[in-house]
This record gives structure tokens, sequence and C-alpha cells, in this order.
């Protein structure tokens, strides 16, 4: 296990070697005190996503549509953070930017101190696959690929001996609870199996992060309990996460929540940790 | 689990469009396949009978003043310089660098002989290898000579001499059987006695002398004019004519043929990569809700085009393949109709060219749609956000 948390660290530094190539901030330096380590691993932590004047102008056949206006934000590692807000608040928008898929109009978004939208190239790409695991409303399996398959997916383009690739997926589908099902192409699923199966894609990379939008959205209740049951035990176990849904049932679950209004932050660190605003 | 992996998972399981893709580039290799290997085959049909057209290089000797003659050679009255060429000049033409293009060397000796008191030519050939030559001699009823007793006679010499098979006839003392009469050729030919060359050459008290040489070139191997040069070197005291125009005219129909059927073949191409560019743009708009996965999910680019380009390799090896057999399949059924008795051409670079095609035009006809595809901003996946 420990090979594998050290191979993760080495994916993840390549990611980060690709900033500090950027921004030339490859000097060496004199080994630091481990004091003044600790202060900076702490400081680190408590800003693990960091929002800066985040800001998405859509332009389209009509008028300029503002998606994002000035959002700030700040987050803590291993935080269960819920995003919550109506239809086209800007929520999916949010979640796309943290997790690259989309460039902000202003601003700037920061996950483990890695300027996502500064990074050269394709390292926007490598940061997708070594620090987060996407898990989409509509749990988009590729439907053609069984559930081992699917799992594997993100493996497919790193250099690793497809036995270990074999074996790391089935031991997320395991963690899932879906051995079983590893052969079943997922239209044999059921919407529950499914939504396992795409949560265990997002962590066969062991990433820090995961991006959630509606998990639950396409689930009846015992499920979504059973659901939101592992994402509670990933979080413990962790993983930072980031889930974005309608469904007020489920915000027990997170340690904070923020609703997004307009494109604005209605509610936010510090004041309404804990609330229900909707 | 790779690139690969995907990309032949989903050909194996979205079998629909693959097999569409590999059916549209099929169709285009096969017709290629079938046009270059029927165009091989009459093109070869054609140069055998070319060759049975005769000679297209004829070795004389250097003289003037022709007073009797036969294909415009002197063979009587009075001649200034050498007027024959010696038997020994056959061993010096089978040496030349290109003797492989010879198809056939045809020594002849002609002479004026008394027949029934009237004065007739009389041919010395070597039967075996002229009526090879001259494919257009027929001996219908009765069969070419076969020893030095005997001869053929041409349609209108036999009638002017009153010959039929069976006949004996004296010439200079001796007796010759006349084996069959030629059919008419509407040549020279026609007035002619036709014997074994040592027989004539007896008979004219020439022995060892020819009065011509005949040299029927293969087409297509070693250009005519090149062969008579290469003659004329061998023969320095021979003057070597090569029938070039005749030669240029068959060749041209020949090549203008074949040109005929590359333009098609290029035509056919187009079509083909068309076919394959529509069908690949249509899977990449198809499958652009995946491709948002995938960049959302940490692949490059190049990943998605190469996943892209790879789908298209296999379906290009695949369509090369089952395009060559089914080429060489059309090609045994429709050759018995278009070109009676021509043999199917097995070229061996045809196989490896036709995969070479189909994966050329897979990877040119997928090239925009696998870059498109690679170039889709991953805010495609926010459809499923």
């Amino acid at each position: 296990m420990s090979t594998r948390v050290n191979e993760r660290r080495a994916d993840q530094a390549a990611v980060r070697a690709g900033e500090a190539g950027r921004t030339g901030a490859a000097a060496e330096t004199a080994a630091p005190e481990p004091a003044a380590v600790a202060t900076a691993e702490a400081a680190r932590a408590a800003r693990f996503i960091d929002v800066r004047g985040l800001e998405k102008t859509f332009s389209g056949d009509g008028s300029p549509v503002q998606a994002l206006r000035h959002l700030d934000l700040v987050v803590a590692e291993g935080t269960f953070l819920g995003v919550m807000g109506q239809s086209g608040s800007g929520k999916s928008t949010f979640l796309a930017m943290l997790g690259g898929l989309t460039h902000p109009s202003g601003g700037s978004v920061s996950v483990d101190g890695i300027d996502l939208y500064a990074l050269p190239g394709e390292r926007l790409a490598d940061f997708r696959r070594e620090y987060l695991g996407f898990v989409f409303q509509s749990f988009n399996l590729v439907p053609y690929l069984t559930a081992l398959e699917n799992v594997m997916l993100p493996l497919a383009v790193k250099r690793m001996p497809g036995a270990e690739k074999r074996q790391r997926a089935l031991g997320v589908l395991e963690r899932v609870g879906l051995t079983d099902r590893a052969g079943h192409l997922p239209g044999k699923l059921s919407g529950g199996e499914q939504e396992r199966v795409a949560i265990a894609r997002a962590l066969v990379n062991e990433p820090p992060l995961i991006l959630a939008d509606e998990p639950t959205g396409a689930l009846d209740s015992e499920t979504t309990v059973e659901i939101m049951d592992l994402f509670a035990t990933l979080n413990r176990e962790g993983i930072t996460i980031v889930m974005v849904t309608h469904n007020p049932e489920i915000q027990r679950y997170f340690d904070r929540t923020i609703v997004l209004r307009d494109g604005r932050l209605d509610c936010g660190l510090p004041a309404c940790a804990g609330e229900t605003p909707l | 689990m790779s690139l690969r992996t995907i990309a032949l998972n989903d050909l194996r399981r979205r079998k629909g469009r693959a097999v569409f893709l590999v059916a549209g580039l099929l169709i285009g290799i096969g017709t290629v396949v079938a046009l270059v290997s029927l165009t091989e085959a009459m093109t070869g049909q054609t140069k055998a009978n070319l060759q049975s057209y005769g000679a297209n290089i004829i070795v004389t000797p250097r003289t003037r003043d022709v007073s009797l003659s036969y294909g415009g050679i002197s063979v009587g009255g009075l001649s200034v310089g050498q007027n024959v060429v010696r038997e020994a000049d056959l061993a010096r033409i089978e040496s030349i660098p290109a003797r492989a293009s010879l198809s056939a060397v045809a020594p002849e000796l002609v002479g004026p002989v008394l027949v029934k008191g009237k004065r007739t030519l009389l041919m010395g050939v070597r039967p075996d290898v002229q009526f090879k030559l001259k494919r257009w001699w027929s001996v219908d009823p009765g069969r070419p000579p076969a020893n030095g007793h005997e001869l053929v006679a041409g349609s209108s010499a036999a009638r002017t001499l009153g010959l039929t098979m069976g006949d004996y006839v004296r010439i200079g003392g001796r007796r010759f059987t006349v084996t069959g009469v030629l059919q008419p050729t509407g040549s020279q030919d026609d007035g002619l006695l036709i014997a074994d060359l040592g027989a004539v050459q007896q008979l004219l008290h020439k022995p060892g002398q020819l009065t011509l040489i005949e040299v029927a070139a293969l087409y297509g191997v070693t250009p005519v004019d090149v062969i008579a040069r290469q003659l004329q070197e061998a023969l320095p005291a021979a003057k070597v004519t090569s029938m070039q125009e005749a030669v240029q005219s068959r060749m041209h129909a020949v090549s203008q043929f074949r040109a005929f059927s590359y333009a098609i073949v290029g035509v056919v191409v187009a079509i083909e990569v068309l076919v394959v560019f529509v069908t690949m743009m249509g899977a990449v708009s198809e499958r652009t809700h995946e491709i948002g996965v995938f960049r959302a999910i940490g692949f490059r680019r190049v990943h998605i085009t190469r996943l892209i380009l790879f789908e298209a390799l296999v379906s290009s090896v695949l369509a090369g393949v089952l395009g060559y057999l089914a080429g060489m399949g059309t090609t045994y059924a429709v050759l018995p109709f278009v070109a009676h008795g021509a043999g199917v051409v097995w070229t061996p670079l045809l196989a490896p060219a036709a995969i070479a095609l189909a994966v050329g035009v897979g990877a040119a006809a997928s090239l925009y749609p696998a870059l498109r595809a690679g170039k889709m901003d991953p805010t495609e996946a926010l459809r499923a956000l």
C-alpha cells in the first residue's frame, strides 16, 4: 500500500513539477526546518481549495450570461463540502471550474497549491487524472466497457503493467462492494450499481479530491443512503469531497454547505457552516 | 486496459458502425484490387497477343540495288557491299545483354529457283521457330515441313505451280514432298515455297548464309530500341532495323488501357476517402459525450486522437485484407468474361499494397476527425455535469 501511495505522490509531484517549471520556482534551496515544514503543511491543508475572484461569462448567440460573479472560497483538506442552489445558479459551472474543465473569465482556482489555469499545455489533463475523481449525475459509464474496464479507464493512459491496473481496479470494486459485477456491462447494472462503478472509477487513481455532481439525483432513497454512506466513509479516510446537490436530505453528511444564487456565493465560510439555506 | 483495449472494445461492441466502416473501405479496396489485377491480366494477354504479331526487329545485310526482293531485301541482281548475314551471327544475337527479352530468332534464306520451268522464290527457314513467330501461317490442310525433303507452298505459288498436299516437286535436282499449302496471308509469303533452311542453303549453294534474321522481342521488358542497339553492336557488319512505330502504337494502346484503369482507381479511392471521412466524423460526433468523459478523467488530447486513429487503423487493416481477397475473388470471377483465355497475374506486392492503401486511406480520412476529437473542449463533459 505504501508503495502505491508513493507512486501516487510521484504522479502528483509530476503535475506539480509542471507548475513549478512554469513559475520558475525550481531553484534549489537549503532544506527547511521541520517546524517550518509543519507550518507550511498546515497552511497548505487549510487552503486545499483556494478560489479567488472567480468569474465566468458565457457569450452565446444572445446577450452574455454571467454564470459566476466574483466568487471567493477556501476549503480545507478533508472537508465534505456541499454546494447547493437552484437550477441555473452556477453550481455545475463552479464544479467544472474546480475540476479544470472550463477556463474562468476571471480569477483563479488553486488546488493543493496548484494554480489550475496557469498550468502549461496538457498539464491540466494530468491534474485531472492525478488529483481528481469525477462522479457524474448520470454516471457517464462507457457503455461498451464492463464495470471493471470502466473502473480501469483512468489508468488506460498510465504506464503501468496491465495486471497491476486490473488488480487495482478489482480492489476498488471490492471497496464499493461490486466484485461480483465486474464483468457486467453498464446496461446490465442497476442505478445504484452504476453509481458505485462511477465512484470506483473516481477512486482508482486514489485522488485527494472528489467532485460529485448530483450523484444521488437518479437514485431511490434507500440507495441514496447507501451511496452517501460510501462517500462519508471515503471522506473519513481523508478524501476531500465537493458535492453539488439539490437534495436537502443529504445535507447532514456535509461538514460544510455553501449556496450559490445567481452566480454569487450566498452563504459561505465561516458564516454559513452547517446551515440549511434552502 | 490501454487505449488499444478501449478501441478494440468499441469496435467489437459497436458492431454496426465498425461493419459499415470496414465495408466502406472493403468495397473500395476490393474494387481497386480487382481493377489492378484485371488490368495486369489483360495487359499480359495483350502483350502475349502482340508477340504473335511477329518480329519487331529485322537484321539484314548492308546492301543496296534491289532488283528481286523479299521484304525489301535483294535476293537477286547486282548488289553492292556485304549482301549476306552469316548463320554464325545467330550465336552473337543470343549473347547480347538483353537476350532474355528475345522470344524468337528466326533465320531466313531466300533465293530464286526454277520449278516446273517457272522462276519462283524459295525460302529456307527453321520451321519450328518460323511457324511460332508467324502464327498467322496456317497450313491447312497439311503440316509444316519436318525435314530437308519437305516443303510448304504459299497459296498463290501452289496455284501457279499446280501443287497440292502430297505432290512431289523437283528443285535443282532435289525431290521435295509438298506437306501442305499455306492459307492466303495477303503478303509476299503467298508466292513462296518454304523448306528447311539447311536444304535451301545447299540448293542455293550458300552454306551458312542468310538473307535476313527476324527477331521478336518481348514487349515491356527491355525497350525495343535498346535491344536493336545491342544487336547492332553485336553485328556491326549488318543493318538492324527496329519497327519502332508499330511497337509504339501497340504499346500506346496498352498504356492507354492502363491509364484508364488507374484513373478509375483514383476515383474509387477518392470516393472511399469521403466515405471513411463521413463515417469517422459521424463516429466522433456520436462519441462527443464519451470523449468529454475521457477528457474529464484525465485523457490528453493526443490520447483521444490516438484512440480514434487506432480504431481507424484496425478497421483499415481488416478492410485491406478482406478487400484484397474480395478483389482477387472478383478477378477470378470476372476475368473469363472480359478477357477470354487470360490468366490471373499474381503480383506479390498487390496484397501489401492493398493493405497499405487501406491504411493510408483510413489514416488520411480519419486524421481530421481524430484531431477534431482531440481538440474537443472538455466542457463538452458539462452536458453531463
